[in-house]
């Protein structure tokens, strides 16, 4: 199977004035297509800024990075902008949705970039929309919304431009237990369903439950890589089965 | 790409009395410059018609010298009476750079017509008078050499003299007494309007001069001397000429000064053109100050924006928004801000020409150019405000932008 994530060396250093911080200190990962990964580990161990690379937000200062075989470890601040357009959705754990814009527009804002609205793409916008239950939302701002939904639609806006990659960071960090398996429910049946490729960064064991590869950091280093131990059926599995 | 304006606009409506409060520095601005603009054209061309009315080319030459002090009685006796009919000829006949002479002597007196009177100017000219002046008639003659010669009593009547003694009747052939003598009415002059100085020109009775030296004011020195130069440009040969052949007429040894004063309406005309050219520049760019203090309160608005939005350009940075996309989205912003203020403030610019020439008595011309420049002004003023701002968003690093509380 096609690797959408190739990491070789990864380190990333920050300078804080006259202090070298290295935050990541070494990552060498693959992630194939259709994988589901919880990322785990303390604070400080280099959690955000593996995700910030992996979602081109941020450069390795050291080490290669290939997504879908195409090494953006030295692209430009607007290749980068391009990449995280086409081939990335990311959903945060405070939802960062566009206050006083209607969950729509919400949704489409991936797609308003680099080109105009295509039918194809209103179409499926739509069928996002109807996918997640949010049809008589549309028109509502997201501070009409309740938690849950406000991350159902960054969900559907992560994954409006079609991505090969979702990175969620704590997706149900400000989320009741009940809303987090909804939510969790969703990612899944993306994954399972959809194919899509999801990157999860969670500190909650039973988070990281529904992912079917848990990575542990410790110090910018991988601790630990190993199937979801959970269970011998990981919890994504249950939910696959019984949604499909 | 109509989705810029869309997000500018939203933008812009989220904070509606920010957003007015920053128009209103632009509105004020262009207002200022096309109010300040059109009322500096309506001085102009004020000043142009006038131009105009005093006649091309027309120089005066006044019996008094300008050196010498108003006050002094000995100075205006001795100025009074140094220009003669002689003096006249002798211009008409040796300056080459002059093709028209006439001599002319003015007094104030009152004229009666029936059971009305006015008081007014009554002049003494010759034939070419109405040549220097650029003075058509609205009926009638004008007064020939042959009036001149046997001192007939004819007169040429001024629009505010025939409104004033006659109303809506036709003064040909009518008869006016001054001073007892009746003159018969030949021709009618048309309107003249005000002079430079403010002076009703049509408050005026034209007689031939020598009538009006002996049968009005028994003298038998001239007033004034018109003369026209054969082009504009010879205007100064012609001030020689007539400067050179009268020194040498009034006998007047090198170091003596002229007892007379050779003037250039033109000159005079164009210095306060000159001086409403200036202060159309000096409003102008009063106001245009306005217009970039306008540009500020833009730039200070964008800038506090930026800031509060940190966030949302993180959010559209992250899901793939370029440097560019974020750089036009908060330019547009700026831009329309400014570009409304422009609208409004061509109205705004247009009522206050409007009021101030209404209550100010003085002529307000819109200029269209004017107008236009002010818009575009106000955009590039947008334009120019708004970079910065936008540039500093666009170069935000998306990680700080998404993680900005």
């Amino acid at each position: 199977m096609q690797d959408i994530v190739l990491l070789e060396a990864v380190h990333k250093v920050y300078k804080m004035g006259e202090v070298a911080v290295t935050a990541l200190n070494g990552i060498s990962l693959t992630v194939k297509k259709g994988e589901f990964v919880a990322i785990m580990g303390a604070s400080g161990s280099g959690k955000s800024t593996l995700m910030n690379i992996l979602g081109c937000l941020d450069s390795p200062s050291q080490g290669k990075y290939y997504l879908e075989e195409i090494e953006v470890s030295n692209f430009s601040k607007n290749e980068l902008a391009e990449i995280r357009n086409r081939k990335l959705g990311f959903v945060f754990q405070n939802f960062n949705l566009l206050s006083r814009t209607t969950v729509l527009e919400n949704i489409e804002l991936p797609l308003i970039y680099g080109k105009q609205l295509s039918k194809p793409d209103t179409d499926r916008v739509h069928q996002i929309i109807r996918t997640l239950g949010l049809e008589e939302y549309q028109k509502h701002y997201p501070n009409q919304l309740s938690g849950g939904q406000q991350q159902r639609v960054a969900i559907a806006r992560a994954i409006a431009n079609n991505p090969t990659l979702l990175l969620a960071d704590e997706p149900t960090g400000n989320l009741d237990s009940v809303t987090s398996t909804e939510v969790m429910k969703v990612l899944c049946d993306l994954n399972c369903n959809m194919g899509i490729t999801i990157l999860l960064v969670t500190h909650e064991n039973d988070i990281a439950r529904y992912a079917r590869r848990v990575i542990i950091l410790k110090d910018g280093k991988v601790l630990s890589d190993t199937p979801s131990k959970s269970s011998t059926t990981p919890a994504s599995q249950a939910l696959c089965e019984t949604t499909s | 790409m109509p989705t810029l304006f869309k997000i500018a606009l939203r933008a812009i409506m989220r904070n509606k009395l920010r957003s007015s409060l920053t128009i209103l520095g632009i509105v004020i601005g262009v207002g200022a410059v096309i109010a300040m603009v059109s009322i500096g054209q309506g001085a102009k061309s004020m000043v142009e018609k006038q131009l105009e009315s005093i006649g091309t080319n027309v120089l005066l030459i006044i019996p008094v010298s300008t050196t010498h002090t108003v006050t002094s009685a000995r100075g205006m006796t001795a100025g009074f009476a140094t220009l003669t009919i002689e003096d006249t000829m002798a211009i008409e006949k040796e300056c080459r750079a002059v093709n028209h002479v006439s001599a002319s002597v003015r007094t104030t007196t009152q004229v009666v017509y029936g059971n009305q009177n006015w008081t007014t100017y009554v002049s003494g000219v010759g034939p070419d008078y109405q040549i220097i002046r650029n003075w058509p008639l609205e009926s009638g003659r004008f007064i020939n050499q042959r009036d001149v010669n046997i001192m007939a009593k004819v007169c040429v009547l001024g629009q505010t003299v025939v409104a004033n003694l006659f109303g809506t009747l036709d003064p040909i052939d009518k008869w006016i007494r001054v001073k007892n003598v009746p003159f018969k009415v030949i021709g009618v002059l048309n309107t003249k309007g005000e002079s430079p100085m403010g002076q009703d020109q049509d408050d005026v009775v034209l007689m031939p001069y020598t009538t009006v030296q002996r049968k009005i004011m028994g003298v038998t020195y001239l007033g004034i001397i018109f003369a026209s130069s054969v082009s504009a440009d010879t205007r100064f040969e012609a001030i020689e000429q007539i400067t050179a052949l009268l020194r040498q007429r009034h006998r007047l040894r090198p170091h003596e000064e002229n007892d007379f004063t050779v003037i250039s309406q033109v000159e005079f005309a164009s210095t306060i053109m000159e001086t409403s050219r200036t202060m159309t520049l000096l409003l102008g760019s009063i106001a245009s100050v306005s217009l970039i203090v306008g540009g500020i309160g833009i730039m200070n608005i964008m800038l506090v924006s930026t800031t509060e939005r940190t966030r949302e350009i993180g959010i559209r940075m992250a899901v793939g928004a370029k440097e560019k996309d974020i750089l036009f989205q908060f330019l547009t912003e700026a831009t329309v801000l400014s570009s409304i203020g422009g609208l409004v403030g061509i109205i705004f610019g247009i009522v206050l020409s409007k009021l101030v020439s209404s209550f100010g008595g003085w002529p307000a011309l819109l200029s269209p150019p004017a107008i236009a420049i002010a818009f575009l002004f106000s955009n590039m003023v947008g334009i120019f405000f708004g970079y910065y701002p936008a540039r500093k968003a666009s170069r935000l690093n998306p990680i700080d932008a998404l993680r900005y509380e």
